[in-house]
């Protein structure tokens, strides 16, 4: 970064009441904005399917069904996108990642999710557990819609929100750290909002 | 190249603006000349920083508009009214003024002039931008790959780079251009304004059997519909990319 900031002469802009909830660079939008690097995957429920993949290459499956039957929480949570807007107070409900992962064998240090349509995104094993993560089904009380990432994307809130992949069908789990789609592209590793982890190097 | 240049990291870097030119009533390029810049490829962005003068500062981000040339960026900047960033960026900066700028960003929209199939390009509004870009990468590089231009705008006068894409419709070589008008349309022009559709997309795109690259930018709902629209003619999900803004991309 530069030492010295470039000051825009005239430059005012929309201040916020400061928030201890809103991480650096971030403005508060009451939308939802959508973005996604592929079209919109169409996934009928009952082709729907998520594996858990072990580093030792076991599996574990569900189904919709199987899926739906697993307990959900619900999880009220900021959300900050890399593109600079959060979004407060938002309401999920899902499956918890400890419970998918419960009773699995592992020396993991690492997850990599992966996605109907390609996309991929990784987080250290740590962040997805002791209540950090879900597979979330349900946003505002309602079915998650395809746009936002439905049938059920992954929801890691305290990390920037490309790790909240959409359309999640699968984790496989690591022992050493691997970049995913946008990792790979020029994002950061680990995309903490807080330390403004936004681009490598951050 | 793009890739290697921000292993290290970005910093960010003071530009200057060199030009700034008005597109339309509401689009705005501003030419920049930025130091270091380590270039760049055709539909990545980049972030810009205002900083007032006790400190605060806002960052947006901005499809980079020009080829690669050296230290030179060009952006184009629709000022949303209610926007942070934008009203500045249209309005409030003059020629010969710093501005902040990290960059480059993005590795996936890309069109790289090393690309030989097909490409078809379908914009929304100020979604032409990166789009721009590659066109204008494509015929700096003198590539032959055929390109169609698909632009869906509210009306003649929304169009942005009007005299630049009739030009190079006639003069580049392999480049199509058609318009597609929602609200309001030329004098003469056949078809009633509408928003885009199976029979649009028929008559004005590269057909799904010439396996065309698909790159579609511009407001979520416009992304959508015209990524569906691919799909439902025949063309592969893997070979459509999208650059969506939402109704709060300042």
């Amino acid at each position: 970064m530069s030492e010295e900031k470039v000051i825009s002469k005239g430059f005012v802009g929309h201040r916020q009441a400061e928030t201890a909830k809103l991480p650096p660079g971030q403005y508060v939008t009451h939308d939802f904005p959508v973005l996604s690097a592929t079209p919109t995957p169409k996934i009928p429920l009952e082709k729907w399917e998520f594996t858990l993949t072990t580093e030792s290459g076991e599996t574990r499956k569900w189904n919709w069904s199987q899926f739906r039957a697993l307990p959900s929480v619900q999880i009220t949570t900021d959300i900050h996108c890399v593109t600079r807007w959060s979004k407060f107070d938002t309401s999920w409900e899902g499956v918890s990642i400890d419970t998918l992962l419960d009773g699995v064998a592992s020396s993991a240090m690492y997850a990599m999710a992966h996605s109907y349509g390609g996309y991929s995104t990784n987080v250290p094993l740590a962040d997805l557990r002791e209540g950090k993560a879900w597979v979330a089904h349900t946003y505002g009380g309602k079915e998650l819609e395809a746009e936002h990432g439905g049938p059920a994307r992954l929801l890691v809130p305290h990390l920037y929100f490309w790790k909240s992949a959409k359309w999640v069908n699968g984790l496989t789990l690591m022992l050493k750290d691997e970049p995913g789609f946008w990792e790979r592209l020029g994002y950061n590793m680990y995309g903490d909002p807080w330390r403004e982890q936004r681009y490598w190097g951050d | 190249m793009a890739g290697a240049a921000i292993l290290g990291g970005l910093d960010w870097r003071a530009g200057t603006v060199l030009e700034r030119r008005k597109e339309t009533a509401t689009a705005y390029t501003l030419v920049l000349d930025v130091p270091d810049w380590p270039g760049h490829d055709a539909g990545q962005h980049l972030d810009v920083r205002l900083t007032a003068p006790d400190g605060y500062s806002a960052s947006r981000s901005y499809s980079i508009a020009n080829a690669a040339n050296g230290t030179r960026v060009e952006l184009t900047i629709e000022e949303l009214h209610d926007g942070e960033v934008s009203p500045y960026l249209a309005e409030g900066v003059s020629v010969g003024d710093p501005l902040e700028v990290r960059g480059p960003i993005g590795g996936w929209f890309v069109w790289r002039p090393t690309q030989e199939e097909p490409v078809q390009l379908i914009a929304g509004g100020s979604g032409v931008v990166p789009l721009m870009a590659m066109i204008r990468t494509r015929a700096l590089a003198g590539s032959g790959a055929p390109f169609r231009l698909l632009y869906s705008v509210r009306a003649p006068q929304s169009i942005i780079y009007s005299d630049e894409l009739m030009m190079r419709a006639k003069d580049d070589n392999g480049l199509d251009v058609a318009f597609a008008y929602t609200r309001t349309i030329p004098d003469g022009w056949l078809r009633a304004p509408k928003r885009i559709d199976a029979a649009v997309l028929m008559e004005t795109t590269i057909p799904p059997e010439q396996k065309p690259s698909c790159y579609v930018c511009g407001p979520t709902p416009f992304v959508e519909t015209a990524a569906n629209l691919l799909i439902a003619a025949g063309h592969d999900p893997d070979r459509i990319k999208t650059e969506r803004f939402g109704p709060t991309g300042q």
